[in-house]
């Protein structure tokens, strides 16, 4: 066994990949399979701010490519459960640990989408930081998350461009539609910053996280690398990021901005957020609506495998 | 609550065609109580895009695999056989075509 750990670090050490069956730390499978959870759990919970609107989007392109965008967010969860799997959980056992509380999802979806508007922040800022959290992701030292994160990482870039599109629009309407686009980016910003985790001095996981070439980069970091894309795009739009202490820095050629209130980040984690309880009631509701789905399903499967054994 | 309507569907491995020419290849896995039923979710999950023109879809279950244990040993008797690449042998100058 020490031999094979041994391996374990060697392939870590020379920047290799770590695959299902190989011998890998207790705490390296927990820490991804908690992670993995996490982010899937993210990705379906996700649906449900923008598949509010659905039912109210001003076009028929608009709820087309609205309905696009849901459905990958529900693929972005399968194929990470999926990659969840290989380290040997089952996903009926994840979803139940989300049902029942036990597992976390993005703080971000425990805020509600209001107007329209917020349908475009969404996609500009929530998939635009989660792009920059996930692009170093593709390189992760485990193989089945990085491969998973690629295919997540081709399909995020839409889901951006079709809410900066949004609000391009509306910057671009009337003085009426500008003021939504502005309050939705006044309502969005904190807590999109708030994505990328505590603070680097308070960061729990993220130490040993770096070590095993799960995360490649600091939460400072990442949120600075989304600050710097962020404003000249804000600029573009004519709308104003509500933060006075934002300026460029010639010197550093980056933003300094002013931190979100990382207060306000772990009561929503711990539950206190606008729409915790929501979320998680209509999860749990559309599992439990489904299961005369999957019950009929199985049956059905049980039946046809039933006849073809008696037919053989 | 717990574990309410979560019947367990059996694993599928899902290998994708991308187009004519070209061999299938794993793209990843989903759960589906039968055959046809994997198909179509794999559809949906993994060719959105048009990232296929065939898929197949075997159960987990019946896959058997070499054990990363034992890989060393397992792939061993290939590692001295240099002599298998073109590399191994000197061809005179001159020799072409060869
Ligand atoms: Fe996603
Ligand atoms: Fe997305």
């Amino acid at each position: 066994m020490l031999a094979l750990m041994d391996s374990f670090q060697a392939t870590i050490d020379a920047d290799g990949r770590i695959e299902p069956r190989d011998a890998m730390p207790e705490g390296y499978r927990k820490t991804l399979i908690r992670q993995i959870a996490q982010h899937a759990h993210s990705e379906i919970i996700g649906m449900q701010p923008e598949g509010n609107w659905i039912s109210r989007t001003p076009s028929l392109r608009r709820k087309a490519i609205l309905m696009a965008k849901v459905q990958d967010e529900a693929g972005h969860g399968l194929y990470l459960y999926a990659a969840a799997e290989t380290l040997g959980v089952d996903r009926a056992e994840l979803l139940d640990l989300l049902h029942a509380g036990k597992q976390k999802y993005s703080s971000i979806f425990n805020y509600p989408t209001l107007t329209w508007a917020d349908i475009g922040a969404i996609g500009w800022l929530v998939d635009g930081a989660a792009i920059v959290n996930q692009v170093p992701l593709c390189r992760c030292s485990y193989g089945p998350y990085a491969r998973a994160m690629v295919r997540v990482c081709k399909e995020e870039s839409f889901h951006q461009r079709q809410g900066f599109e949004i609000l391009h629009t509306l910057c671009n309407g009337t003085e009426a539609q500008k003021a939504m686009a502005q309050d939705a980016l006044d309502r969005w910003w904190w807590p999109s910053l708030m994505m990328f985790g505590p603070p680097d001095a308070s960061s729990t996981h993220s130490e040993q996280s770096m070590a095993w070439g799960i995360k490649r980069h600091s939460n400072d970091e990442l949120r600075q690398r989304f600050v710097d894309m962020t404003v000249p795009q804000a600029d573009v739009l004519g709308i104003r990021v509500p933060d006075d202490g934002l300026r460029y820095d010639e010197e550093t050629g980056h933003y300094s901005f002013t931190q979100p209130d990382f207060t306000e980040l772990y009561e929503v984690v711990k539950g206190n957020g606008p729409c915790n309880e929501q979320r998680l009631a209509h999860r749990v509701k559309a599992h439990e609506d489904g299961a005369w789905v999957r019950e009929a399903a199985a049956a059905y499967a049980g039946k046809q495998a039933q006849k073809k054994a008696s037919a053989a | 609550m717990s574990g309410s309507g979560s019947l367990i569907e059996p694993l599928w491995e899902v290998f994708v065609r991308s187009r004519r020419g070209l061999s299938h290849v794993h793209v990843g896995s989903l759960h589906a109580p039968d055959a046809t039923m994997a198909l179509r979710n794999a559809r949906d999950v993994y060719t959105r895009r048009q990232e296929g023109v065939s898929i197949w879809v075997v159960p987990a279950a019946d896959i058997t695999a070499s054990s990363p244990d034992e890989k060393d040993e397992f792939f061993d008797p290939a590692g001295d056989k240099v002599y298998r690449h073109p590399t191994f042998y000197q061809v005179p100058e001159g020799v072409d075509h060869l």
